[in-house]
């Protein structure tokens, strides 16, 4: 593929006419599309860990990835800002579209692809830097023209953390709490302006009223960004999500050992309430996982 | 029931201790031992401190931090100028050398290479080179520098860096790895570039265990004799060039003083270790305050 | 990069495309850092080659009678280091047997019976005497040691025990500048790190081991001796190595401390001697030709011996480690 031809397919985007979602229930199928998953597998070394996912992410909403441990959800994940390179031995085989660019790409940076693809992590991760230089941190690198302590504090207040934190920016980001360093690591996220953002169990180190307000904060943060989420906690996904897909493992026939694969993919009023395959149905009321 | 307990003049019961005497006796010898053992490693400690300070506080007059060596050296006179100088320079200069290839080497062995064959080979080498005696140091930069360029300050440091570099070489590398790797993640994450991620998150990160280690090293070479004693010379004058010409530093006048038989050459030497001894303890605690800090820093 | 409803991307997502200056920089990093590691390897190489070509023309000169003779008279072109080999081994020996015990009753103290208020204490003593750099020491011992142990300690045990058999082979002579002032001053200077060493390796018997000897109701001196010191055994023999190597490469300590009669192969420890470092740093100065390259070639001896000292010592640690990590 050339870099016109590159290009062309850049340009297939399809447009769809400016649409906030209300809530969680709904999903429209027309919303636009940022990730085309085509026959996604993903090995560590020859070890098959997930295979043949194949899903649409739409823009602009909240999509979460549920299922027991170990089905290769969180792997699922790391490829779409391209972090499973940095295992050894990790490879991908398909495709992951990002606006018809497969990020894949031999010839696509990894470093260009993270910048428009924020992740959080599941354990607060701050840089032991001031909370001003943890936000400021990725913009300073870009290069960026804006005056920096707009971007802070716009940062901040997406994240709905300016208040707290406004009169003490220059304190250490380690003295906050959890739910703060983990709302800190969202601000700095967004400070870059990517436009989607891969949550990694958020809120599983968190208490459950820290918990609360990120599930607020990434309903906030629906209408300006697109959001995919790992999460254990079915009722999150419930309360939060707009789209839902469900994994599983299964094992392989000539080995002991399991791999990953995508169940069910729907809106999640559907998912929850009835879904069509008969392990989303087991997990979703409590029978396994 | 009886032979468990034994009851005390005042009336209580209390457990019959029937451990074996000759096991008790065994015991206390034992505690004996060790408790003597450091007794014994505390009277040297005290006597060599207590002579150096006694017997070289005399000497440290304004004058013995600026004048010159002596023309004769079994006269009292003169100072320690161009050693004190002498060695704040060759060591300086070493660290210079030393420090950048050390840090930059570590960040080789834990952020790229290290687990392959050539990062396993380098660290081996790293701690081979750890063990190679420092006279050893000192023929090698003779033969290869020295009979080429001459005595200089510049030698000298040649030698004490290639003592100090797999010092900070493994100490960096200890450092390095102590920096949790969700914080190479994260910057990996906003779309920073490894070579960024380094300079930027973990090399801060790691400063103050980098730090600590590093004033270690120079302490270590700051004391140092034999490396010196065949590529700097014997200056008596202040030399404050680097490449040009012999120069002399404190450990060396140390040592030739100590042969001598004059007394007043002696009392010199015992007034250079004072103030060798000073300069070494200081950078040593410093050493121990930082790392103290970022411990501190880490657990709060 | 503002962000509109239903995606932007378009145009700039081939700026994906990465070949950018970012990219090399990483591998420029990366170059300076591999060859800032290479440095290593090269300067150890260097040290191997250029002594050993500078030494060669003695090495060639005397054959294997460099190491198996004693007779060193650079007069006579004859370079024998046996008795050097042999003081430096004895020396060194001597510095074990005193330091051996001592640090490791240190170590045990300091980790299984201290109160934890003295335990810090200790630890910076030991830092203090491991700071004092080696010509300090090497100062106090000729000086203030050497001329107090020959008449008031050496020649009393001399006069008392030397005509003995099997003892006085040992305890005899009375020099104050002797192997075994040299041995002392050695024991005291690797104290510090045979102690730290033996620490660590004490440090991290499980606490499970501990247990079980007290649960039989041991005191703490058999749970010493059956649970600490079989399982750090390994440990604190490479700990015990790594000062048998820093106390055969010590220099001028020695040099000032051990007398330097040349020529000496004698089991009487209270008479002078000289080492391999010894003689090389009081030579040199005024040497030169085949001198000079033997001497150089006392220099190849002594690395070549510290240097399979450390590496054996760093392989039985190694071994420890794993068989303590359950491995």
């Amino acid at each position: 593929m050339t870099e016109g031809t590159l290009r062309e397919s850049a340009a297939e985007v399809v447009r769809a006419p400016s649409f906030i979602a209300d809530g969680p229930t709904s999903a429209p199928d027309n919303a636009a599309v940022v990730f085309d998953v085509r026959g996604l597998d993903v090995y560590y070394g020859n070890f098959r860990a997930v295979r043949d996912v194949n899903l649409q992410i739409h823009t602009h909403e909240i999509t979460a990835f549920i299922g027991p441990s170990g089905c290769g959800k969180s792997t699922v994940l790391r490829c779409f800002d391209r972090m499973n390179d940095l295992i050894e031995g990790a490879r991908v085989d398909g495709k992951i579209l990002f606006h018809g660019v497969d990020l894949y790409d031999p010839r696509i940076d990894p470093v260009e692809v993270r910048k428009r693809i924020g992740m959080v992590f599941q354990k607060p991760n701050p840089f032991p830097k001031s909370i001003y230089d943890n936000i400021a941190f990725g913009p300073r690198i870009s290069g960026t023209k804006e005056n920096l302590d707009d971007v802070v504090e716009r940062a901040l207040r997406q994240a709905a953390l300016w208040d707290e934190v406004k009169d003490r920016l220059k304190k250490s980001a380690m003295g906050l709490s959890g739910g703060q360093q983990q709302r800190l690591c969202i601000a700095r996220t967004i400070a870059v302006q990517p436009e989607v953002i891969l949550m990694d169990e958020p809120c599983s180190a968190l208490d459950p009223i820290a918990t609360a307000r990120i599930e607020d904060l990434m309903q906030e943060l629906k209408s300006e960004y697109t959001i995919l989420i790992v999460t254990h906690n079915m009722q999150q996904a419930a309360r939060v999500s707009d789209r839902t897909a469900f994994f599983t493992t299964e094992v392989n026939p000539d080995s002991d050992s399991r791999t990953g694969l995508l169940v069910e993919y729907a809106p999640t009023h559907k998912i929850f309430s009835a879904p069509e395959d008969e392990r989303t149905e087991n997990y979703v009321t409590g029978r396994f996982g | 029931m009886s032979d468990l307990f034994v009851s005390t003049e005042s009336g209580e019961l209390l457990l019959r201790d029937t451990t074996k005497r000759s096991r008790r006796i065994r015991n206390r010898l034992a505690l004996i031992w060790m408790v003597g053992s450091v007794l014994v490693a505390v009277v040297p400690l005290a006597l060599v401190i207590g002579y150096v300070v006694i017997k070289g506080v005399g000497q440290l007059t304004p004058d013995w931090f600026t004048k010159d060596l002596p023309a004769v050296t079994r006269r009292a006179g003169g100072g320690m100028g161009p050693a004190i100088v002498g060695t704040l320079l060759i060591t300086a200069v070493a660290a210079a050398m030393a420090v950048p290839l050390g840090v930059l080497g570590a960040i080789y062995l834990h952020e790229y290479g290290g687990r392959g064959r050539l990062g396993r080979l380098i660290r081996f080498m790293a701690d081979v080179m750890t063990g190679v005696p420092s006279i050893v140091m000192g023929l090698f930069v003779y033969t290869v520098w020295t009979i080429a360029h001459g005595l200089s300050a510049f030698g000298g440091a040649l030698a004490l860096a290639c003592l100090m570099l797999p010092i900070i070489i493994r100490t960096t590398e200890e450092m390095l790895r102590l920096v949790p790797d969700e914080l190479r993640q994260a910057s990996y994450a906003l779309g920073n570039r490894k070579w960024r991620t380094i300079v930027t998150v973990v090399l801060p990160a790691a400063f103050g265990g980098i730090t600590s280690g590093v004033m270690l090293a120079i302490a270590r070479a700051a004391g140092e004799t034999a490396p010196l004693v065949f590529t700097i010379g014997a200056a008596r004058n202040l030399n404050l060039s680097i490449f040009n010409g012999p120069t002399t530093a404190l450990s060396v006048q140390i040592f030739g003083n100590a042969q001598t038989p004059f007394e007043a050459a002696q009392a010199r030497a015992w007034g250079a270790a004072l103030t060798l001894v000073a300069l070494v303890f200081i950078l040593t605690i410093l050493a121990r305050v930082v790392a103290a800090r970022v411990a501190r820093r880490h657990n709060a | 990069m503002d962000i509109t409803p239903g995606g932007s991307s378009g145009g700039d997502v081939a700026s994906l495309l990465g070949v950018g200056p970012g990219r090399r920089a990483d591998q420029l990093f990366y170059s300076v850092a591999l060859v800032a590691g290479l440095f290593v390897l090269a300067i150890l190489g260097l040290i191997a080659a250029s002594t050993t070509h500078e030494a060669w023309p003695a090495f060639r000169s005397q054959g294997l009678s460099f190491v198996t003779s004693s007779t060193w008279i650079p007069a006579e072109g004859k370079f024998g280091a046996l008795a050097f080999i042999y003081g430096t081994v004895l020396s060194s020996l001597l510095a074990l047997l005193l330091a051996v015990p001592v640090s490791l009753g240190i170590a045990l103290y300091a980790n299984e019976a201290a109160p934890s208020r003295i335990r810090r204490p200790i630890i910076y003593v030991l830092d203090l005497l491991a700071a004092i750099p080696s010509v300090v020491y090497g100062l106090w011992g000729v000086i203030v040691l050497a001329p107090f142990l020959g008449p008031n300690v050496y020649s009393p045990i001399n006069d008392a025990v030397g005509g003995w058999p099997v003892i006085g082979w040992f305890l005899n002579g009375s020099s104050g500048r002797s192997f075994m002032t040299a041995g002392i001053i050695l024991a005291i200077m690797i104290t510090p790190i045979v102690t730290s060493l033996s620490r660590e390796v004490i440090a991290t018997v499980p606490r499970a081991q501990r247990e079980a000897a007290y649960a039989m109701g041991a005191t703490r001196w058999e749970m010493i001796r059956l649970a600490v010191l079989p399982w750090g055994r390994g440990g604190i023999v490479g700990a015990i190595m790594l000062g048998l190597g820093r106390a055969m490469g010590e220099t001028i300590a020695v040099a000032l401390v051990i007398g330097s009669q040349a020529g000496q192969v004698t089991t009487h420890l209270f008479e002078a001697g000289d080492s391999m470092a010894a003689v090389i740093v009081n030579q040199f100065g005024e040497a030169s030709g085949n001198h000079r390259a033997a001497l150089v070639g006392l220099g190849v001896v002594l690395f070549v011996v510290t240097i399979i000292v450390n590496v054996s010592a760093r392989s039985i640690v190694a071994r420890f480690d794993r068989r303590a990590q359950g491995v």
